[in-house]
C-alpha cells in the first residue's frame, strides 16, 4: 500500500509527512521528526520507554501506528524543556539522582505529567502505582519515587514532599 | 520486530467499517486500542493483510442507561470506564476489576470491546462479561445479533464474531436485589498478566442463604471458566465460612503448567483466590441487604 499522508502537532509544532502504514509512532518520532528523546525498549507495551503524551494522556508509541496520529497533538520529552530551562519535574529528578543512564526517564517524565496534573498531592503509594508501567533497571526506583516528593514539595505540596524524602 | 506491511484502512463511521469487514472478511482484522492487537503485530505473530483503524468512530463509545443494565460502546476506553461514576454504581464489578488491567498508560487506549474480542484467556474483562451474563452486541451489513457472554467465548483468541461481524456494545444486566462481588488476581508484578484471577457474583434469598452463585477464572484454560462445582455446594445454603472453603476447594478446573506457575501453584492459587472472592461477595450481599432494609 502507498504512504499514507499525516498531519499532526508535535510539542506545538505542525508537520505534514507521508508514511508507511506499518510505521510506529515511536518510529516516526525518532527517524521522521529526529525527536530522539522517546526511547524504544520492549516493543510490546510493558516496559515504558517510549512513553508519551497522546491529547494530553500518557500512552505507548511503540503500540500506535504513525497513520493513527493524524491530526493529533502529541507531547515528546523534548517539549517538556521552555526556552531552554528545565522543566521543574526535571530538575527534581536532577536534584534527586532519579536517573542513571536516562534510558526510562523520558518514559517516567511523560508519565508523571498527566499523573501529577490531576493528583498533586500523591502519597508514595499513590506515586508507585502509577509508576508501575515504567522499568527502570538502574535505580531501584527509590530517588526516582523521591524525585516526584521534592517536585511536589517545591510546588507547595509538603505533605507529598515530607513523606517520601527519607 | 516490526510489523509487515498491511494495508491501512480509517473508516469515519459504522456503515463504512462494516462495509470494509464485509468486503475483506477475515483477511481483515480490527484495530481498536491496539494494546493487544499491536504487540502480536510487533512480534510477528500476528499478520494481518488488512487493518480497519475503528478509532475515528465516535459514535462506538458510550456509557449509556438500558432497561435493566449499562449499555457500553464497544469503543469505550478502560480508562474511560475506570473513572465513570454511573459505572462504579451500577456495575461495581466491573469497577473493581478494570484497575487491574495492566498500567493506566494501556487502559488510556485500550477498550472494553477490543479486549473481550480478542478473547485473551489471561485478560480481565472477558472473564467479568462471563460473570455478569453480559451481552454482546454484533453488528454487520447483514443486520445484528445479540450473543450471551456464554456462547460468546469459543476458544483461545476466538469468539463467536463472523468474520464480517464487528463487536458494537456490551450490555451488563443489573445484578439483582442482595447482591455481591468480587474480583482478585495474582501477578507476579503489579500489572503483569495474571497467574490467576477469579471473579465472583452472589446473591441471596431473604432468609440469608445463597440463591445465586458465579465463579469465574481467568488463566486457566482457553477461555474464561464458570465453576458450576461452587454453585452446587453452595446454592440453598448459608455460605457458612466452611461451606466457602468446599465450593473453593472443589472447583473443576485443570489449569495447565507454563513458565511463570506450575499446575499445582495455580490449583492453589485458584482454591485461595476462589475462597476470598466466595467471602467478599457473600460480605457484600449481606450488606446490600442491609442498605435495602433501611
Amino acid at each position: 500500500m502507498e504512504n499514507i499522508s499525516i498531519s499532526l502537532k508535535v510539542n506545538g509544532v505542525q508537520y505534514k509527512k507521508f508514511v508507511e502504514p506499518r510505521l510506529l509512532l515511536s518510529d516516526f518520532l525518532r527517524h521522521e521528526l529526529d525527536l530522539t528523546g522517546t526511547h524504544v525498549g520492549c516493543e510490546h507495551g510493558v516496559c515504558g520507554s517510549c512513553t508519551i503524551l497522546l491529547d494530553g494522556e500518557a500512552v505507548r508509541s511503540c503500540l500506535i501506528f504513525a497513520a493513527q496520529a493524524d491530526g493529533c497533538e502529541l507531547t515528546t520529552v523534548e517539549g517538556l524543556a521552555q526556552n531552554g530551562k528545565l522543566h521543574p519535574l526535571q530538575e527534581a529528578f536532577r536534584e534527586a539522582h532519579g536517573l542513571q543512564c536516562g534510558y526510562c526517564t523520558p518514559g517516567f517524565l511523560m508519565t508523571l505529567i498527566p499523573f501529577l496534573k490531576e493528583n498533586p498531592n500523591p502519597n508514595e503509594a499513590e506515586i508507585r502505582d502509577a509508576l508501575s508501567g515504567n522499568l527502570c533497571r538502574c535505580t531501584g526506583y527509590q530517588n526516582i519515587v523521591k524525585a516526584v516528593g521534592v517536585y511536589a514539595g517545591k510546588q507547595g505540596n509538603k505533605e507529598t514532599g515530607k513523606q517520601v524524602s527519607t | 520486530m516490526k510489523p509487515p506491511s498491511f494495508q491501512y484502512h480509517a473508516p469515519h463511521n459504522l456503515d463504512e467499517a462494516l462495509s470494509l469487514l464485509t468486503q475483506h472478511g477475515s483477511d481483515a482484522k480490527v484495530l481498536a486500542g491496539g494494546q493487544s492487537l499491536v504487540p502480536m503485530m510487533n512480534f510477528r505473530v500476528a499478520q494481518p493483510a488488512i487493518l480497519i483503524d475503528i478509532n475515528r468512530i465516535k459514535e462506538l463509545a458510550y456509557i449509556k442507561d438500558g432497561n435493566d443494565g449499562l449499555r457500553i460502546g464497544a469503543m469505550t476506553r478502560q480508562r474511560t470506564i475506570e473513572r465513570d461514576a454511573t459505572i462504579a454504581k451500577r456495575a461495581p464489578l466491573l469497577h473493581e476489576t478494570v484497575p487491574h488491567i495492566a498500567h493506566p498508560q494501556i487502559r488510556n487506549r485500550g477498550t472494553i470491546g477490543g479486549s473481550v474480542a480478542h478473547a485473551d484467556p489471561a485478560a480481565e474483562l472477558p472473564t467479568i462479561m462471563l460473570t455478569l451474563n453480559a451481552k454482546l452486541l454484533a453488528k454487520s451489513q447483514k443486520g445484528e445479533r445479540w450473543i450471551e457472554a456464554k456462547d460468546f467465548f469459543v476458544g483461545l483468541f476466538t469468539t463467536a464474531l463472523e468474520p464480517d461481524e464487528l463487536l458494537a456494545e456490551i450490555q451488563i444486566p443489573d445484578l439483582p436485589a442482595r447482591s455481591g462481588y468480587a474480583f482478585e488476581e495474582v501477578a507476579r508484578r503489579h500489572g503483569d498478566y495474571a497467574m490467576m484471577g477469579a471473579a465472583a457474583t452472589m446473591t441471596l434469598d431473604e432468609s440469608g442463604k445463597c440463591k445465586d452463585v458465579r465463579l469465574v477464572f481467568l488463566s486457566v484454560g482457553e477461555t474464561p471458566l464458570l465453576s458450576s462445582s461452587a454453585a452446587q455446594v453452595l446454592i440453598g445454603n448459608k455460605p457458612t465460612p466452611e461451606l466457602i472453603q468446599s465450593a473453593a476447594a472443589n472447583t473443576d478446573i485443570t489449569p495447565s503448567s507454563n513458565i511463570h506457575a506450575s499446575e499445582r501453584y495455580r490449583k492453589h492459587l485458584a482454591n485461595v483466590l476462589g475462597k476470598r472472592v466466595l467471602t467478599k461477595a457473600y460480605q457484600r450481599a449481606q450488606g446490600a441487604e442491609k442498605t435495602t432494609k433501611n
